[in-house]
């Protein structure tokens, strides 16, 4: 299921909240209706916590994570983390890690078994990322781009990359990641697609203004909803991308 | 108005694979390729790069002098459809600074609309790496506003400074001399009217050193003396700012070229012991004087001149005619001149009485038995001039002082208002209110035929003025094929080469015309 929110007139929803397959973290702030969005999806399903990260309502930026862990940058206070671990479930570990690169969000993208990261990031951040995580990890560019968690949206079941990405990188990376990749764009052709939306392996959010192309795109990449292959864009999907299309 | 949008991604397309989907419309394209994840057709149709670009604009004209309002505050000519209207209106367009202008051209418009539309193309960069042309129309409106020039020459009194020459003599030679210096120099660009008075010139100006670089000129041209004063028109005394007129009263040296002048015998021994009556052979910026007996020429500066004023013991109205009987070259040449000595016998004496004169003369080169010759005739003269009775009562200069001072040569047998083939241009002048009586007009005429003929008698003054060539006359000429008119004239004829073609509204015709007589002269 792909659905479309807004984090206060902000279509960056990946900027706001993290979205994993036992838990997602919103950020606190006036926008009630997207914490609707999240919770008619998840409620009872997995934990939805509402937090900051060092005081910041930009936790999808400062937060990597998948099924089972969670990391944080360094800034994030004892009371936050404590907040965290009271309401992520209990085998999820959380690390807070001591990396110049503190947007972990920007510079790692993960889905359950593979991570890739910023060239830069130092060693024993990247063995911390292993560890908690339980991926692999691999140092990656994405069409010449060193934030491989703000151009890459990635779950298990596939991943979207920014759209100037050549065949050729996709491949590359496709290979690597075991799932099939597409490049593409969301919130009206922002290349931004990992701030752009935020991912899991039953449902997609992204931001208010992504196009039914793009919906359909990630809906198809992603798997979302039944019997979605990435070739039922142009079968089964069209005549819904053409009506709100017009 | 239709805005014809006209776009071209410039970008060529190497690899055409598909890798995403236009965010817009869903078309397949190839994303490294494409601008922003939107395909070239979307991008036409949601990108306007000419947005910023204004699409009507005002020019203002002069409709007086036909010049357009070139921002902030010049006029400048412009034809219709010209690359200086264009630039005048893409000039004033706002907002293309940031697009590539690649074309622009009139679009035809009735002149009468008073529009002037304009077709633009530009080009810019629409995402990073993509660029769009994009062409479209501008309307300019037309408007009147009358420039500043022409404001001041609709409004009276505009003045800043005036230039008024003077020159106390009963006639206009001078001017008319001075005119012709004027024109070949171009001195009265400046100008915003000239006016005649009685005994000379006004000239007015806009801004006192127009008046004061008027008044060098004059300065360089003729002997005159410049006195300058001012008059205050207006004070602020908050900012002590003051607008003043000036007047230069410039005086012209009474003396003119063949006037005899009688120099006080101080004088005349002071510039070089000449003797004191003499003639004035030619004038600069100071006064030549010859001594027609001995061919003796001394120059009187123009400050000297003005340290003790006179004025000329004889001016040309005074001149009368004689006939040369007899000559006999003597003395030493120079220059044109040569001493002879010459038997006269006034003209009107002719078949009355034998009274001949026995005179020196400095025209031993051009006169010749028979001819006809100008001069003053002293002896019987009373002349009322404290310089020439001082000469009279002096032992040394009395028993010297001569009958007849011969001046010029006479061509008496030359036809009145016989066109000339070479003409004069004239400056053109607001006459005084009054208006000038019948013997007025006639002296004036008079004046400038005698003006005309020493231009041809005399290559010396020719030399700093243009004469042009006289079309119509030459056609006539050409026409009739008539040839000599006696050879008296012959010291008359001013050689072709030295005229110059008159610019200006020559016609098809003209041309035509002026080939045949080349052919007739080869």
């Amino acid at each position: 299921m792909a659905v479309r929110a807004a984090f206060e007139n902000s279509n960056e929803v990946g900027v706001f909240a993290t979205l994993t397959n036992s838990y997602a973290l919103v950020s606190v702030g006036a926008s009630e209706n997207f914490y609707s969005v999240f919770e008619a999806e998840l409620q009872d399903v997995i934990p939805i916590c509402h937090t900051t990260i060092a005081g910041t309502r930009i936790i999808g930026r400062l937060t990597a994570g998948n099924r089972k862990g969670l990391l944080v940058p360094t800034s994030t206070t004892d009371q936050e983390l404590q907040h965290l671990r009271n309401s992520i479930p209990d085998e999820v570990k959380i690390q807070r890690i001591e990396e110049r690169l503190s947007a972990l969000g920007n510079v790692i993208c993960a889905n359950d078994h593979v991570a890739l990261v910023h060239p830069d990031l130092e060693r024993e951040t990247e063995e911390i990322i292993a560890d908690v995580l339980g991926v692999e990890v691999f140092r990656q560019t994405i069409a010449d781009n060193v934030l491989t968690g703000s151009y890459m949206a990635l779950s298990n079941q596939g991943g979207i990359v920014h759209p100037k990405t050549s065949i050729q990188d996709q491949d590359e990376l496709s290979s690597l990641l075991q799932v099939p990749l597409v490049a593409g764009s969301v919130n009206r052709g922002s290349p931004v697609v990992g701030a752009g939306m935020v991912v899991n392996d039953w449902m997609a959010v992204t931001g208010l203004d992504t196009t039914a192309t793009e919906l359909s795109v990630v809906e198809s990449v992603f798997k979302l909803g039944e019997g979605m292959g990435p070739s039922a864009i142009n079968t089964t999907n069209k005549d819904t991308m053409v009506e709100s299309f017009y | 108005m239709s805005m014809d949008i006209d776009t071209v991604s410039l970008q060529q397309r190497v690899n055409t694979a598909a890798t995403i989907l236009c965010y817009n419309c869903g078309a397949p394209i190839d994303g490294t390729q494409a601008a922003g994840a939107l395909c070239s057709d979307c991008l036409k149709l949601t990108v306007d790069i000419t947005d910023g670009i204004e699409r009507e604009g005002v020019l203002h004209m002069c409709r007086d002098c036909d010049r357009w309002l070139s921002p902030p505050s010049q006029y400048v000519s412009a034809a219709p459809e010209s690359r200086e209207l264009l630039a005048l209106c893409l000039r004033k367009l706002k907002g293309l600074n940031k697009s590539r202008i690649i074309d622009a051209s009139f679009i035809w418009t009735e002149p009468h609309s008073r529009r002037i539309k304009l077709k633009v193309t530009v080009q810019q960069e629409a995402f990073e790496g993509t660029v769009l042309q994009q062409t479209f129309e501008v309307e300019y409106v037309q408007q009147y506003r009358q420039c500043p020039d022409c404001q001041k020459s609709y409004t009276h009194n505009t003045w800043r400074a005036v230039v008024q020459v003077r020159q106390k003599v009963p006639h206009k030679r001078t001017f008319l001399f001075l005119e012709q210096h004027i024109l070949k120099q171009g001195a009265h660009k400046d100008t915003i009217n000239i006016k005649e008075v009685q005994n000379g010139i006004d000239f007015y100006f806009a801004a006192r050193n127009h008046a004061e670089k008027f008044v060098d000129f004059l300065n360089s041209v003729a002997p005159c003396k410049a006195k300058k004063s001012q008059e205050l028109i207006s004070m602020d005394t908050h900012t002590s700012m003051k607008s003043y007129k000036f007047t230069f009263s410039v005086e012209l040296v009474p003396v003119c070229k063949d006037d005899l002048v009688a120099l006080p015998i101080k004088l005349a021994k002071s510039i070089g012991n000449i003797a004191p009556l003499v003639i004035c052979y030619r004038i600069g910026t100071a006064v030549n004087l010859l001594d027609p007996n001995t061919l003796q020429v001394a120059d009187l500066s123009t400050p000297i001149f003005w340290r003790t004023p006179f004025a000329p013991l004889a001016d040309v109205q005074q001149l009368v005619e004689f006939v040369v009987m007899d000559i006999e070259p003597i003395g030493p040449e120079r220059g044109r001149f040569l001493l002879a000595e010459a038997t006269v016998v006034r003209a009107s004496d002719l078949g009355n009485n034998d009274t001949t004169y026995y005179v020196r003369t400095h025209l031993g080169n051009i006169l010749h038995p028979g001819d006809s010759a100008m001069g003053y005739h002293l002896s019987g003269t009373q002349f009322n001039n404290e310089a020439f009775d001082a000469i009279q009562d002096s032992k040394q200069y009395a028993g010297m002082l001569p009958d007849v001072v011969l001046v010029k040569k006479h061509y008496a047998g030359r036809k009145k208002n016989k066109t000339r083939n070479w003409k004069l241009k004239r400056m053109g002048r607001e006459e005084s209110d009054m208006k000038p009586r019948k013997q007025d007009q006639d002296r004036d005429e008079l004046d400038y035929e005698q003006f005309l003929q020493d231009l041809e008698a005399d290559p010396e003054l020719r030399a700093g003025m243009n004469l042009y060539k006289n079309e119509q006359q030459r056609q006539a000429d050409a026409m009739s094929e008539m040839d000599t008119d006696g050879g008296d004239d012959e010291g008359l004829h001013i050689p072709m080469d030295q005229l110059i073609d008159e610019m200006g509204d020559m016609g098809m015709e003209d041309h035509e015309s002026e080939e045949e007589d080349d052919d007739d002269e080869e």
